[in-house]
């Protein structure tokens, strides 16, 4: 291992992390890119359906691509046993999502296809993802439209009987097949009911209100998990041939958010630590159009889906002294429509990321509008007005009725007499688990799928990408590849007496007990605010060397805090919800200091991933593909007390682009 | 604005529960109820005593996880989820009672949350269509009239929380049935398992221990997503035509 060629990170004695041997291979075959997927389940070895009775299969997570992963499993003979936090596999935050899913089915006739579908998302995510998953994500999206039909999927569909499309940020085509507002909803319905049926016909145990604590690894494999009943405080042992993480993103390591209350890093962080490579940490997606924040007690954001932006106009008052007045009374020549402005062909459907900055970058200049929080008001006009006379009340209504309502149960307002006020919130992860062509981790039997690895997305994801990738994941691509590696089972059969699980349930209990017995001042919830504080205002919207090195600093002392000075009141042997908050939070105060880290090692801008001091003359994100067109890949350097991070360990894989030529983006 | 919330407060489902009463200051009419409980529940850690345990997770109204009765009306006086019930809703100086769902098929763990997974467990009767991974034919292979997806869509809506149940004098869960045997049945897909679905489901429910639907229509007056009554009709329907065509469950 050498010391990181990074002399402006200071580094010598005091150096972040150090740099380990590249990442050869990704086990994804050679050859045309259109059959790789083709050639891959052709090579990957089977199981017969007898045998496939005897082998057995961990999920943690039961969102898009746990529950679909789950249930195709089940169906294929395999046991399976399913695992969530919540009282139901339907309540997962794939739930959530609103605006729908990519296809490359051109059923516009308006040139799109698998290539150019393959195209957008590589160029959507800064040339910062692995061609072979992409295309092959591409290629799996048409699939997956189909399966979801056949289950019931109800997507909107038009006077024909034929399904309908919508058209998205960062692209020129209507791919997005959606429902209503809620497509993640129906979608995730979709893989639950799938699930169910599963469950009832015995090839799936489903465990609900269980959190998975800690990964099992036996002779270098994983084989199983501790989790930990929420309703008993009891910790139990489950073991399997091999475990699959669909867990979710760590969105929450923000507090302020628009995931789940209870998502969080905790099962993926376990594995990180159990070995798994943790790839591009500090992608993170901050999307543009949220609720903005109104007050101190604010728990969590709430997202208006980016399909409004295929008719609303987001502006700003050309003049700071306009923000306080009544929008509607602000003529047309006093308005700025920036988007319009800036970017003419793409308008108000820019990519996320560009979105996102350039609403700071208004209010920056003081002409944000909506309350001030702190110096500044943080909103921007998200306007309705020239749609509604375009087109009837009932017409956008059926569109995005169930947003408007939304947006007037939380502020008061009605949109479709007052422009929305809207600002950038965390959203999504890109980056996550590090996995090969077959989502296998760095550890064998660790499967790792949807938002909880890294594969496809780069360094942004454009919108109604996710719920393509965790379908893919979790009905295609996972089913194909996971009987390579079950084609070697049924591994040695073990239990709760072997020494991995004895040492993992204790390091468990050791962990739990700690944080019942420090019996300090601080809330977990106030500790876990101010993490979040420290990581938007420098590991955020825009970041840069010095104050990512001060928020390292800050993140190890509230670390340090936490460990000493949190107040979690009852015992483990009960339903204790802020010992599960205590549980994730501990393990966010670790992932924040590597998000930081990648951060700042990564000294150039590149899709979500904004340094300030590489942009280009007219503030967009500026790339360093010489020295940075790699997936950055961190191994665990620390020990096993709780909050001994040490030093992260750099593993590089080169991103190499063979179909797609790097160009600077532009939107303009 | 002050308020005062009078709660449930039950250590586990075996021990018997009491209403315990809570000043709360600085409530801001812009907070959610739930953030208004969080600010208490702060308040409670400072103070050594356990917090208040509820329900929540997405806190936009999808997911369905949160859930309590306030002031005796299922999600309280908005015809909303709970979580997005907002302290405009109330006045300042209002005492505001806080229960959990309340029904058989829906018991106590603690506090206000309730076990209700019997939910899952009437899907796992028949609330899907059977269509294994990688057996679709193309999606434009059946076209579907837009008022059948329409109404499939705004039966599929319903997110499970219970609301129905907790409202229904007779604690029946006859409107998330019948939400699920409506959505189903609309669509060409759902044809083949209709009869088996409804007489599964409608089984499963009665097993479950809720009561049965007698029409009352509380249910609909407090479900967040405005399933509407009439799914019932069609699940009754349906319902009989199974019956009538005799044994295929």
């Amino acid at each position: 291992m050498t010391d990181p060629q990074a002399p402006s990170l200071g580094v010598d004695a005091n150096a972040l992390y150090v740099e380990g041997d590249p990442i050869a291979d990704t086990k994804a075959p050679d050859g045309p890119i259109d059959d790789k997927w083709q050639r891959r389940i052709f090579s990957a070895r089977l199981v017969n359906p007898a045998n496939r009775r005897k082998l057995s299969v961990i999920v943690i997570g039961t969102g898009l691509a746990g529950a679909s992963a789950a249930a195709t499993l089940g169906e294929s003979g395999m046991h399976v046993k399913s695992f969530c936090y919540q009282d139901s596999p339907r309540r997962a935050h794939s739930i959530a999502a609103q605006g729908g899913i990519n296809a490359a089915k051109n059923y516009r006739n308006d040139g799109d296809s698998v290539y150019r579908l393959f195209y957008d998302t590589v160029k959507g995510g800064d040339y910062r993802s692995r061609e072979d998953n992409v295309y092959r994500l591409s290629q799996v999206s048409t699939q997956i439209i189909d399966q979801c039909v056949a289950q019931g999927v109800p997507f909107a569909r038009e006077y024909g009987g034929l399904l309908d499309n919508r058209s998205f940020g960062g692209v020129q085509v209507s791919r997005t097949f959606y429902a209503r507002g809620q497509t993640g909803q129906q979608l995730l319905l979709g893989a639950y009911q799938a699930l169910e049926r599963q469950i009832a016909a015995g090839t799936v145990t489903m465990y609900t209100r269980h959190e998975m604590q800690e990964l099992i690894v036996v002779d270098g494999r994983a084989r199983g998990v501790i989790v930990r009943n929420m309703v008993t405080g009891e910790l139990e042992t489950h073991f399997a041939d091999a475990v699959v993480l669909a867990s979710g993103g760590y969105g929450n390591v923000f507090y302020l958010s628009t995931n789940a209350m209870g998502s969080n890093v905790t099962a993926a962080w376990r594995a990180h630590r159990k070995g798994a490579l943790m790839a591009n940490p500090c992608y993170t997606q901050i999307h543009p159009t949220c609720i903005p924040v109104s007050g101190d007690y604010q728990s969590k954001l709430t997202l208006m889906s980016e399909s409004l932006r295929n008719d609303g106009r987001i502006w700003v008052p050309k003049r700071a002294e306009d923000a306080e007045l009544d929008p509607r009374d602000i003529p047309e020549e006093d308005r700025d429509y920036y988007l319009e402005r800036i970017y003419p062909s793409f308008g108000n459907l820019v990519p996320r990321d560009i979105a996102s900055r350039a609403a700071k970058y208004v209010c920056d200049e003081g002409r944000g509008v909506g309350p001030k929080v702190g110096d500044f008001r943080r909103g921007v006009y998200l306007d309705f007005s020239d749609a509604l006379s375009r087109m009837t009340q009932a017409q956008i209504a059926a569109k995005y009725g169930n947003l408007f309502d939304m947006y007037e149960r939380i502020t008061g307002e009605s949109p479709y007499e007052v422009p929305m006020r809207i600002y950038p919130a965390v959203h999504y992860v890109m980056g996550g688990l590090w996995v090969d062509y077959d989502l296998q981790s760095t550890i064998p039997g660790l499967y790792v799928a949807g938002e909880a690895n890294f594969s496809d997305h780069g360094a942004n994801r454009l919108g109604a990408s996710a719920l393509m990738q965790g379908l893919a994941d979790g009905y295609f691509v996972l089913p194909n590849t996971i009987g390579d590696y079950l084609a070697d089972g049924p591994f040695e059969s073990i239990d709760e007496s072997h020494p991995a699980a004895v040492e993992a349930r204790q390091s468990v209990q050791a962990r739990i007990d700690r944080l019942l017995s420090i019996n300090g001042e601080r809330t977990v919830d106030s500790i876990h605010r101010e993490l979040g504080l420290i990581m938007w205002e420098y590991c955020g919207m825009e970041r840069n060397e010095e104050g990512l090195r001060k928020a390292i600093g800050l993140i190890r002392e509230l670390r340090t805090e936490f460990w000493t000075n949190v107040k979690v009141l009852g015992s483990n042997e009960e339903l204790n919800q802020a010992l599960e908050r205590a549980g994730r939070v501990a393990d966010f105060l670790e992932l924040g200091e590597l998000m930081c880290i990648d951060a700042l090692h990564r000294r150039e801008s590149c899709g979500g991933h904004f340094r300030s001091e590489s942009q280009t003359e007219d503030g967009e994100a500026l790339r360093n593909d010489d020295e940075f067109a790699y997936v950055a890949a961190w191994e665990f350097g620390g020990g096993d007390q709780p909050g001994d991070v040490g030093k992260p360990v750099l593993h590089k894989e080169d991103l190499v682009y063979k179909f797609i030529e790097l160009k600077q983006r532009s939107y303009k | 604005m002050k308020i005062t919330v009078r709660v449930w407060r039950q250590p586990n489902s075996q021990a018997e529960g009491r209403m315990v009463s809570y000043q709360v200051d600085d409530v801001s009419p812009d907070m959610s109820f739930l953030e208004m409980l969080d600010v208490l529940n702060e308040r409670l850690t400072h103070e050594g005593e356990d917090p208040i345990a509820f329900d929540s997770d997405c806190r936009e109204g999808i997911c369905g996880m949160c859930g309590v009765v306030i002031n005796g009306e299922a999600h309280g006086p908005v015809q909303t989820t709970t979580c997005q019930l907002h302290m405009r809703a109330f006045a300042d100086g209002d005492v505001i009672d806080v229960e959990p769902w309340r029904a058989e098929g829906f018991p106590i763990l603690k506090d206000l949350i309730v076990d209700r997974s019997a939910f899952d467990r009437i899907i796992q009767a028949g609330g899907y269509i059977t269509a294994p991974t990688g057996a679709a034919p193309d999606a434009h292979a059946t076209p579907v009239p837009k008022d059948d997806a329409d109404k499939a869509f705004d039966a599929a809506t319903c997110i499970a929380c219970g609301a129905c149940v907790a409202a229904c004098p007779n604690g029946s869960a006859m409107l998330f049935t019948a939400a699920k045997v409506t959505h189903l049945g609309l669509l060409p897909q759902g044809q083949p398992e209709r009869d088996s679905r409804v007489l599964g489901m409608v089984a499963q429910h009665d097993e479950e221990g809720f009561g049965g639907c007698t029409n009352i229509g509380e249910c609909v007056a407090v479900c967040p997503k405005g399933i509407p009554l009439e799914t019932i009709s069609r699940l009754n329907r349906d319902l009989l035509g199974a019956l009538a065509r005799g044994d295929r469950n």
